[in-house]
């Protein structure tokens, strides 16, 4: 703050003291932290609401001919009761892995990652007042919550929840003869329009607001790579929601008007000639981008946590931009490995191979990068570095299963079956929840304005860490074993007679790291109203965000700073008072080498 | 202290297009995704149609009216440049008068899309349903004629409705005189839209209605 000086184009200090209503404060508030903060508590309501789905499903997967512990209280359309207890149904079982997987990366770590970070950091790490269009911004919170009541509504209506799994392969999804759902794949097709409007809403202002309001001095190449990431991603679902939108509403026309697309056949067996490989094309075409859109701020914030943690600056600051860029495009030519199974022409099939392979290429740019970053660094491992260095590791074996897959040879062979379990939970709960888990350690102080709870993060991490590899490791062997990734009951296949005691090990974890999830809510909502104060720059870092008071104020700064350094200047050789050297540092107070980075 | 600004100011500080501009210029680039998600559809269930299902179009349409329909839209488009060049030239007049044209035209065309929707589906063509009469018989075709059709055209007479009533919506304004004394930017991006909305109708009139 006090390094700002006259700013030159001299735009109107934005107004800070109106007194506004409660309602306009805090709930129709057009503050990108409020927004931020009304993602963040959306999203991690939806977060355990998708762990109970996993959990109730994992007790059905280890146990499958036994009643389900508390299934007395659940109602008759999800279990049947007999004598001895409470059976889940299977179409119960199939809602449980379809809306698992929706809700998780629909409603809660698509929009924890980008709803949350994306709002609260783009303009304090710009240098912004605000977002370029604030009204826009709450309609694309808003727009969020009819998605979360549709779909926790269609888990009560006739028929259930969507079951067609969380990527709705038609005409499963498309004719409810088949599945029995109805209403519950409509909602939630329904909600998926909502999550696409909030989602291009939302984009539309991130790249705005990237493009055209940063603070002057703020160049390209000094923005930080957690804005960089967040700024691709917002490219990303630009384009992608929009295709998922358009698939997504042809596929509510097949369920309510009579159309085909992509229904083959009906119930009778006419001959209707849509195509259901067209859906599977179209949602790829979405969905892979969509992974990219999980964990591209992901490796943002891991950057940025790891630079502040080790003391170091970003090893190889532009190689990490441009692998963000490249992991970007390569993200839109690749889709078709998804669809291996799906019938393919061989040499599309190799073609799609060879892309996807590139892929590992800038993955193991920013692998290194990381690495180089924590390379004789000053490591501090507070709760946050810990979850970016467990980052690290658990995208590591993720992104190598991503190589076994991106093989036709091998992935005829583990496609839909546990392994591909496995590797989603490496990249999206190893990779995208620990960066989350770790952004929320790291950026909480200045969201809340105070520190979160050392001890109980570390405990929180030590816990995840260990409970999650428990869980997901196994069901490599599972998978490679032969067990079907969707299944009810393995109980009657020969081939799978040996993997009881593995499922019921699985099970247990699985409880266990859904109770950890409580112990850092508990550390988050005490640390709200209880935790210590925090100082305006608790982690020694040099972007903007950190030289306003915590929390900051209504406009985020009463005259724009100016920039003068790249983003990640630590433990720089021309500082000797600090170990660091703030983005917006005058260089007549401070000389360092010019242009550094 | 201002002297030291001067000397000190750092490069580069966004693009020299106003926010609300390149907002809309980034909103249109997923409009652009959605309608080609739709037309990539439509030319994959074409070219996927079993022989002799899908008529030729000129057997179910009537390409004439919606010839006339296009017409009328691509004058929309000339109409709201002319709005924006009033809005330019500080001629108020004109402003009101192109903006009240562009939404008539608008609505004009609109209204002839609810036509044809009316008297097709008077002629059992919905998108559920298909029939052509050919030779004085009548016979079924595929049901995605239809609901191809139906879904992007209708897609797009959304689109318009949105511009529409965007479009009323800046002609009040015009007779409150919002737009006078040369601020001309909220007509500049509705144009921009306008403009977008007008190009996709001529690659949907072409694909849909020509060949």
């Amino acid at each position: 703050m006090a390094t700002a000086i006259a700013e030159p184009t001299g735009r109107a200090v934005i107004e800070e003291a109106h007194p506004q209503s409660f309602l306009r404060k805090y709930l129709f508030s057009t503050d990108h932290k409020v927004i931020a903060a009304q993602f963040l508590f959306y999203t991690l309501f939806f977060l355990m609401i998708g762990g109970l789905l996993a959990v109730l499903m994992r007790q059905q997967i280890a146990w499958p001919t036994e009643p389900l512990t508390l299934g007395g209280i659940l109602p008759e359309t999800m279990v049947a009761k007999a004598t001895d207890g409470a059976y889940m149904l299977p179409e119960f079982y199939n809602a449980l892995v379809t809306m698992h997987g929706s809700v998780m990366v629909f409603l809660a770590i698509m929009p924890m990652l980008v709803g949350v970070w994306a709002n609260f950091l783009i303009p304090l790490q710009l240098g912004a007042h605000d977002m370029a269009f604030p009204r826009l911004n709450m309609l694309s919170f808003w727009t969020m919550v009819p998605a979360g009541i549709l779909t926790l509504a269609s888990f009560f209506v006739v028929g259930g929840a969507a079951g067609a799994g969380w990527t709705l392969y038609a005409p499963l999804s498309a004719r409810p003869d088949l599945t029995g759902v109805e209403m519950g794949q409509i909602l939630w097709l329904i909600a998926l329009v909502f999550v696409g409007l909030s989602s291009i809403l939302g984009s539309v202002n991130y790249i705005t607001t990237v493009i055209n309001m940063r603070a002057p001095g703020m160049t390209w190449f000094r923005m930080p790579l957690t804005v960089w990431a967040l700024f691709i991603t917002a490219i990303l679902g630009l384009l992608a929601m929009p295709v998922l939108s358009a698939a997504g509403i042809m596929l509510i026309f097949d369920q309510t008007i009579g159309t085909s697309f992509f229904i083959p056949s009906n119930a009778a067996g006419d001959a209707l000639s849509g195509q259901p490989l067209l859906w599977q094309h179209l949602f790829w075409f979405f969905g892979h981008p969509e992974v990219y859109i999980l964990i591209l701020p992901a490796m943002g914030f891991t950057s940025e946590i790891l630079a502040v943690g080790s003391r170091k600056p970003v090893f190889g600051y532009k190689a990490m931009v441009w692998a963000l860029i490249s992991i970007a495009f390569l993200g839109f030519i690749v889709w078709g490995h998804h669809m291996f199974q799906s019938g393919m022409n061989p040499a599309l099939g190799l073609a799609f191979t060879v892309s996807t392979l590139f892929i590992a290429v800038p993955s193991a740019i920013k692998t290194f990068n990381w690495m180089g970053t924590m390379w004789r660094g000053n490591l501090q491992l507070h709760s946050a570095m810990l979850f970016a260095v467990g980052f690290v590791a658990m995208f590591a074996i993720g992104g190598l299963s991503g190589v076994f897959m991106a093989s036709t040879p091998v992935d005829i062979y583990i496609h839909d079956t546990y392994f591909i379990v496995a590797h989603i939970h490496y990249v999206l709960f190893g990779g995208s929840l620990f960066a989350l888990f770790g952004a929320i350690y790291f950026w909480f102080p200045k969201m809340f304005g105070r520190m979160m709870n050392e001890t109980l993060g570390k405990i929180h991490f030590w816990l995840t860490l260990v409970l999650f590899n428990v869980v997901f490791f196994p069901m490599h062997g599972v998978g490679m074993a032969g067990m079907m990734r969707r299944i009810y009951d393995w109980t009657g296949y020969q081939h799978l007679e040996g993997i009881g005691a593995t499922n019921q090990i699985i099970t247990i974890a699985a409880v266990g790291l859904f109770a950890s999830g409580f112990l850092f809510a508990f550390n988050f909502f005490w640390s709200i109203w209880k935790g210590e104060k925090a100082p305006d720059n608790p982690w020694g870092a040099s972007t903007l965000e950190w030289s306003v008071p915590s929390p900051p104020k209504h406009g985020n700064w009463s005259e724009i700073p100016v920039v003068y350094h790249g983003p990640h200047e630590y433990s720089h050789p021309d500082v000797t008072d600090k170990d660091w050297l703030g983005q917006n540092e005058r260089p007549d107070v401070v000389t360092p080498a010019a242009g550094s980075h | 202290m201002a002297h030291a600004a001067a000397v000190n100011r750092p490069p580069e500080r966004g693009l020299d297009v106003y926010t609300q501009k390149v907002g809309m210029w980034v909103f249109l680039c997923s409009e652009v995704m959605f309608f080609a998600g739709l037309i990539g559809s439509y030319i994959v269930l074409r070219f996927g149609a079993l022989e002799n299902t899908w008529p030729e179009p000129a057997e179910v349409l009537a390409v004439n009216i919606t010839a006339f329909n296009t017409f009328l839209l691509i004058c929309s488009s000339v109409t709201m440049v002319k709005a924006f060049a009033a809005a330019q030239a500080h001629d108020d007049q004109g402003i009101k008068k192109w903006l009240l044209a562009t939404t008539l035209i608008g609505a004009g065309f609109l209204g002839v899309q609810v036509y044809e929707y009316n008297e097709l589906i008077n002629h059992h063509f919905t998108p559920s349903n298909c029939v052509v009469v050919r030779n004085g018989v009548e016979e079924t075709c595929s049901i995605l004629y239809g609901s191809t059709f139906y879904t992007m055209t209708g897609f797009h007479g959304f689109h318009v409705l949105l511009g529409v009533i965007c479009l009323g919506w800046a002609t009040i304004r015009a007779y409150r005189g919002h737009w006078s004394g040369g601020n001309s930017r909220g007509i500049e991006i509705l144009g921009l839209y306008w403009h977008f909305v007008d190009l996709v109708w001529i690659i949907l009139f072409t694909i849909v209605y020509l060949i």
